[in-house]
């Protein structure tokens, strides 16, 4: 099949076993600039499976992805890591942020992997802070900030190095619904700025609620229901 | 949502005419549905024939005439009563979708196309809500959150009945 | 607080301590292989004293040669007795020909029966090297057949080469020091023996080198896995027990690792102690029975090792809350300070200072100052590597991601990253300090013999009477002897008995004399007379040079044995010669040379014969051939070979000991790093995977993991070479010896250390690589 006219990441016939699981069975999969998309679906129905395909971390079995005209499946390991670098961003549920590091060094590190210099990565982090209101938290470290603060600064550092597309999986998975709802606010704001895709994996509906459209993967097979709708 | 208890609630502050009232109701909480003017004048008879507000005076002006009521004591223990009794929750015990899906076992048809279908439905409307709530203000965000609550209970019941479909086609095949 | 309360708690501890699982295992098991060698090394040391008491004791009594200078009548109970030792490639070989004179003559300690002549009864390990290809060459020395083995009590260790022969008319040869008649064996007044200060000294530190880094070691052992006990901990405190009961749990988990390591250490001592039977330390060997233990000094062991793990885990503990929820540690901890830290090794350097120069001069060192004075200058590198690896640390700046994130986890955990590199600094400023020590002592000992061996490499000492050329053309004969230069030689003194003045007379052909001394010419015929040689009074010599003056060949002195005393009378057109530098046993020979020609006959039994040999070494047991030539030359003939070849072989002996040693505790070292750092990298699996999913490079968390533990490793090794350096110049002043650095040993032991950095980096990448598969972000 060939990807829908205008998207910039699609999928088809994805199909990924971890062992004798079968996490992905046929999953397919587009998004277009600047939509948001959230991955709904019970646990274990491979929702992170396809979110991890589909960012490129892990080889499908079978299947192509496209991304921008290229098919991601061809590319080498180091090809892959460098797209993630330079196209995606990503915020995970928690244990993202490194320990040591300062939040503002957390946010700048994707900008310094990519090689920008640490004064501008760190100048460019603040701006970020600043848009997610945590700037005042540049000179603490994660384990001294709260949770909803920790994903805040999650969501800049995703955001830093302006990608094309954002991947979140359960991003507000670990924080009371105040809080989750106000960082899904600033992470879809932030991405419908910058005109980035975001792949919003949840359970929650609320959370959901944030994206243009939802699909529903179960059992391994996704549904997208603009189209059956 | 019992408008009279409303209305009287309203005048607890000061005497107002009719129109007074139903601005003032719309503004905290119509949001949805402003009030039919008649629906404030059959109510604001009945509680007048109640004693629970009088009459405290008729302004004549430029437009036609408009009575002014006032809260009378009583009304104001049957404000204190409404208040402290609890709502009976709802029962919620005779669902359409639950029907619909039963019976799309029973006719050998996708339940969970009617259960998908039905999420996505859902989450239009969560969509929509969710959109006002960001645009509105403290208000708007609190009526938003409690339909946004419902809805997201319908629908992890939703997810609950798909993850127990093959066992509800067991019973009802039973 | 009752006494089963307590023990419950602690056997809690000790259960926790082996569950786990394989993770659970591999650490108690490491660190009772940590703590095993520890107790090991101790309890050697504990049987140390003991052993060397032991072969004292046998020493002394089966000692023989007393030096008597007026010999005892012959009696039945009387044995004459020779000292026939031998050299056997770089052993020595103690053998002893014996005449009984009497039926109720002494027998030696070990030896049931006297050997009759022709036969002989030897050591084990003796008999052990006849028996093989390689002793063959000794065999034919020692052409006796072997009626018997000397048991233990006459051996003073289990590799001892040793013989008894039986002999006949010995008693015409009797000398001190060499033959002599004894009615007993043992030494009748024994004194206790001086031991060399310097040989006490280097004891001393080898054992405080070795066990240092084992106490650090088992320190850092006992807080294996330290955050995951935390966790434990809270959940102990969540289900409801007392901090105190907590702490006693924490507690009993070190004892297990200690216990454990307690019957590791009795094994290890056990499996050494055999193995210390068939092993040779700078020629001494011992038997296993020696290495016992005193039962009390064992006791304490096995008693203080547990205690001091108990302890060093309630230490550890202080200043740490353990809270039902989580450890929280007491408030931020206290900038480190320096001066206290500064002070441990200062104490140390003062505990030594005033005994800087005793090792020639006055002898004794303080033991227990000496041992205080290095313990403390080691310890001072355990105070003071927290307080470096923090400073500098703090100040380090930019670089790449790899660095940042490094560096930002050693600012944070600086100290757990110092105590890992503790054990590691100890050994290798010990081991250099130690080879330092080494080098320069031994250095000492071979520049003082000073033999010019380019000139020639053994010499072989032929008794009066032998035949000089026929013995120089059999030496000549042997493969690979080069050239032989023979001389015979006594001593000339202008009376019989007890001469004032004196001076050398050597006998050689021409060519012989040419190699000694400048000559004007030389013809058969000649006599010279050295003048301006170092060693005689030039005095003397122009004073004996005179013509017709009356000189005596070998004369006698009081108290000594009669000697010939031939007369010679100086004869005219006695040329004069100029002495050459540098010769026969770094000393130039002056005196009188003399041609084959010109010696009269009748000097013949005065004159002892010296064969000096060039050899080509490369020529495989070309000494033994040698000596094999001149035991059948004469079998009181003595061949010895010229040293400083042979003191380097056994300070390179030395050397690969202690880079073994050293080389093994830093394994153990490196093995508790790599612990440390995989558990480490296993708490930080999601984050490890969050990393590779937006993009980190492998090779820039491996390279961090590599900073992470070259960090610290390096400060370490930059202070050790310093304090070891500093301890080492210190040691050697105190022996009196001049100081040298040994950069290549120092370069060595550094890059045994680095070394130990990059294999922990290297192992610890599979498993980097592993979790920092994707597979990490899986929940479900």
């Amino acid at each position: 099949m060939t990807p829908p006219a205008g998207s910039l990441l699609s999928a088809d016939q994805l199909r990924k076993a971890y062992g004798p699981t079968l996490a992905l069975d046929g999953a397919e999969f587009s998004i277009h600039p600047g939509e948001v998309v959230a991955v709904m679906g019970p646990s274990g129905s491979g929702k992170s499976t396809l979110l991890h395909c589909l960012a490129g971390i892990v080889p499908p079995d079978s299947g192509t992805i496209t991304y921008n005209g290229r098919e991601l499946s061809a590319m080498s390991d180091a090809q892959r890591s460098a797209l993630r670098r330079s196209d995606f961003g990503f915020v995970f549920q928690f244990g993202q942020l490194v320990p040591e590091l300062t939040c503002v060094e957390n946010v700048a590190l994707p900008l310094r992997l990519n090689g920008t210099s640490r004064k501008e990565a760190e100048r460019a982090a603040l701006s970020w802070m600043e848009r997610l209101e945590v700037d005042d938290l540049r000179k603490k470290r994660p384990g001294e900030v709260s949770g909803g603060q920790g994903q805040r600064v999650a969501v800049a550092r995703s955001l830093v190095t302006n990608p094309r597309v954002l991947f979140a999986d359960e991003p507000t998975g670990a924080l009371d619904s105040l809080n989750g709802e106000r960082v899904m606010e600033l992470l879809t704001d932030a991405a419908r700025s910058t005109n980035a895709a975001v792949v919003l994996v949840t359970h929650e509906a609320r959370v959901a609620a944030y994206s243009d459209r939802e699909i529903v993967v179960r059992d391994g097979k996704s549904r997208d229901m603009e189209r059956v709708v | 949502m019992s408008i009279g208890h409303t209305l009287l609630g309203l005048l607890e502050s000061g005497p107002r005419h009719g129109y007074d009232l139903k601005r003032a109701f719309d503004e905290k909480f119509g949001h949805d549905r402003p009030l039919h003017y008649g629906q404030v004048y059959s109510t604001m008879s009945r509680l007048l024939k109640n004693g629970l507000v009088v009459v405290d005076g008729i302004e004549a002006g430029g437009g036609p005439e408009r009575k002014r009521y006032a809260i009378t004591d009583e009304g104001i223990t049957d404000v204190q009563r409404w208040l402290a009794t609890p709502e009976k929750p709802e029962p919620y015990l005779q669902s359409t979708l639950y029907t619909k899906v039963v019976l799309a076992l029973l006719t050998h048809r996708d339940a969970a196309d009617v259960l998908d279908t039905q999420r996505s439905e859902h989450l239009r409307s969560m969509r929509i809500l969710t959109d006002r709530k960001r645009k509105g203000d403290l208000a708007d965000q609190l009526i938003c959150d409690h339909a946004l609550f419902h809805l997201e209970a319908d629908l992890r019941w939703l997810e609950l009945t798909a993850a127990r479909l093959d066992k509800l086609r067991e019973a009802v095949a039973r | 607080m009752n006494v089963r309360q307590w023990a419950a708690d602690l056997m809690l501890g000790v259960r926790f301590a082996f569950t786990g699982g394989r993770e659970g295992w591999t650490r108690a098991v490491l660190t009772a292989v940590g703590v095993g060698l520890g107790v090991a090394l101790l309890l050697l040391t504990t049987a140390l004293p003991n052993a060397l008491t032991v072969r004292h004791d046998r020493e002394a009594a089966r000692s023989d040669i007393t030096f008597a200078i007026q010999p005892m009548p012959k009696a039945n109970d009387t044995l004459v007795i020779a000292d026939v030792d031998e050299d056997f490639r770089d052993k020595q070989v103690r053998g002893r020909a014996m005449e009984p004179e009497g039926p109720r003559a002494p027998l030696p300690p070990g030896v049931d029966e006297f050997p009759a002549v022709g036969e002989m009864v030897v050591s084990p390990a003796l008999k052990e090297l006849l028996d093989s290809d390689s002793g063959a060459l000794l065999g034919e020395r020692l052409p006796y057949r072997i009626v018997g083995t000397i048991s233990e009590e006459g051996l003073i260790g289990s590799a001892e080469l040793a013989y008894y022969r039986g002999a006949e008319g010995l008693a015409e040869h009797i000398t001190p020091g060499n033959v002599e008649r004894i009615d007993r064996f043992g030494d009748p007044e024994p004194v206790e023996e001086q031991s060399d200060p310097v040989l006490i000294l280097l004891i001393l530190v080898v054992f405080v080198v070795l066990l240092m880094p084992v106490a650090v070691f088992i320190a850092a052992a006992v807080r294996f896995g330290g955050e995951r006990r935390d966790r434990r901990l809270a959940a102990l405190r969540l289900v409801g027990s007392d901090s105190r009961m907590t702490r006693r749990i924490a507690a009993g988990e070190a004892m297990a690792g200690a216990i454990l390591g307690l019957l590791f250490g009795a094994g290890f001592f056990m499996v050494g102690r055999q193995l210390a039977g068939s092993a040779e330390v700078y020629r001494i060997s011992v038997f296993p029975s020696y290495l016992n233990p005193s039962p009390a000094l064992a006791l304490l062991v096995a008693v203080a090792v547990p205690a001091a793990a108990v302890l060093v885990t309630l230490f550890a503990l202080r200043g740490v809350v353990i809270e039902p929820l989580g450890v929280v540690r007491a408030g931020r901890p206290a900038r480190r300070r320096l001066w206290w830290r500064l002070l441990l090794p200062l104490a140390g350097l003062a505990m030594l200072y005033p005994m800087i120069g005793n090792g020639r001069d006055n002898g004794d060192f303080n033991q227990y100052l000496v041992t205080g004075g290095v313990v403390l200058l080691l310890v001072g590198v355990t105070a003071l590597l927290p307080w470096i690896v923090e400073s500098v640390v703090a100040r380090l700046g930019s670089g790449g991601v790899a660095w940042q994130l490094a560096v930002r986890r050693l600012q944070l955990s600086s100290g757990t990253a110092a105590r890992m590199v503790n054990g590691i600094a100890v050994a290798v400023a010990g081991a250099i300090a130690l080879q330092m020590l080494f080098a320069g002592v031994d250095d000492d000992y071979t520049k003082s013999t000073g033999q010019d061996v380019s000139w020639a490499q053994m010499e072989a000492i032929l008794p009066s009477g032998v035949p000089l050329d026929r013995a120089a053309e059999k030496f000549r004969d042997t493969k690979g002897v080069k050239a032989v230069f023979a001389y015979s030689e006594s001593w000339l003194g202008d009376r019989p008995q007890d001469p004032d003045n004196g001076t050398t007379l050597t006998v050689g052909d021409c060519a012989a004399l040419r190699e000694i001394a400048r000559l004007p010419s030389c013809a058969e015929g000649d006599v010279f007379v050295v003048h301006g040689a170092e060693w005689d009074g030039e005095e003397d010599v122009t004073k004996l040079a005179a013509p017709g003056r009356k000189l005596y060949v070998d004369p006698s002195y009081e108290g000594g044995p009669e000697r010939p005393a031939v007369p010679w009378t100086m004869p005219e057109g006695v040329k004069a010669a100029k002495p050459r530098t540098g010769l026969l046993a770094g000393i130039d020979r002056g005196g009188f040379l003399m041609t084959r020609e010109a010696m009269p006959d009748a000097f013949a039994p005065a004159l002892d014969g010296h064969a000096y040999l060039r050899l080509d070494e490369s020529v495989p047991d070309v000494h033994d051939l040698v000596r094999n030539t001149t035991a059948a030359i004469d079998p009181l003939a003595d061949a010895m070979t010229w040293a400083s070849t042979e003191r380097t072989d056994r300070f390179d002996a030395i050397r690969t000991g202690l880079f073994v040693g050293a080389a093994c505790v830093l394994a153990l070292i490196g093995a508790s790093l790599l612990v440390s750092q995989l558990e480490q990298l296993r708490e930080r699996k999601k984050l490890l995977s969050a990393l590779v999913a937006f993009g980190t490079r492998r090779r820039t968390l491996s390279l961090s993991v590599l900073w992470q533990t070259a960090i610290p490793i390096v400060l370490g090794l930059l202070l050790a070479s310093v304090v070891g350096l500093t301890l080492g110049t210190v040691l050697l002043k105190m022996t009196g010896t001049p100081v040298g650095v040994d950069w290549t040993g120092v370069l060595a032991m550094t890059g045994i250390g680095a070394g130990v950095v990059l294999v922990v980096t290297l192992c610890s990448l599979p498993p980097l690589l592993r979790l920092m598969r994707p597979e990490g972000l899986r929940t479900e």
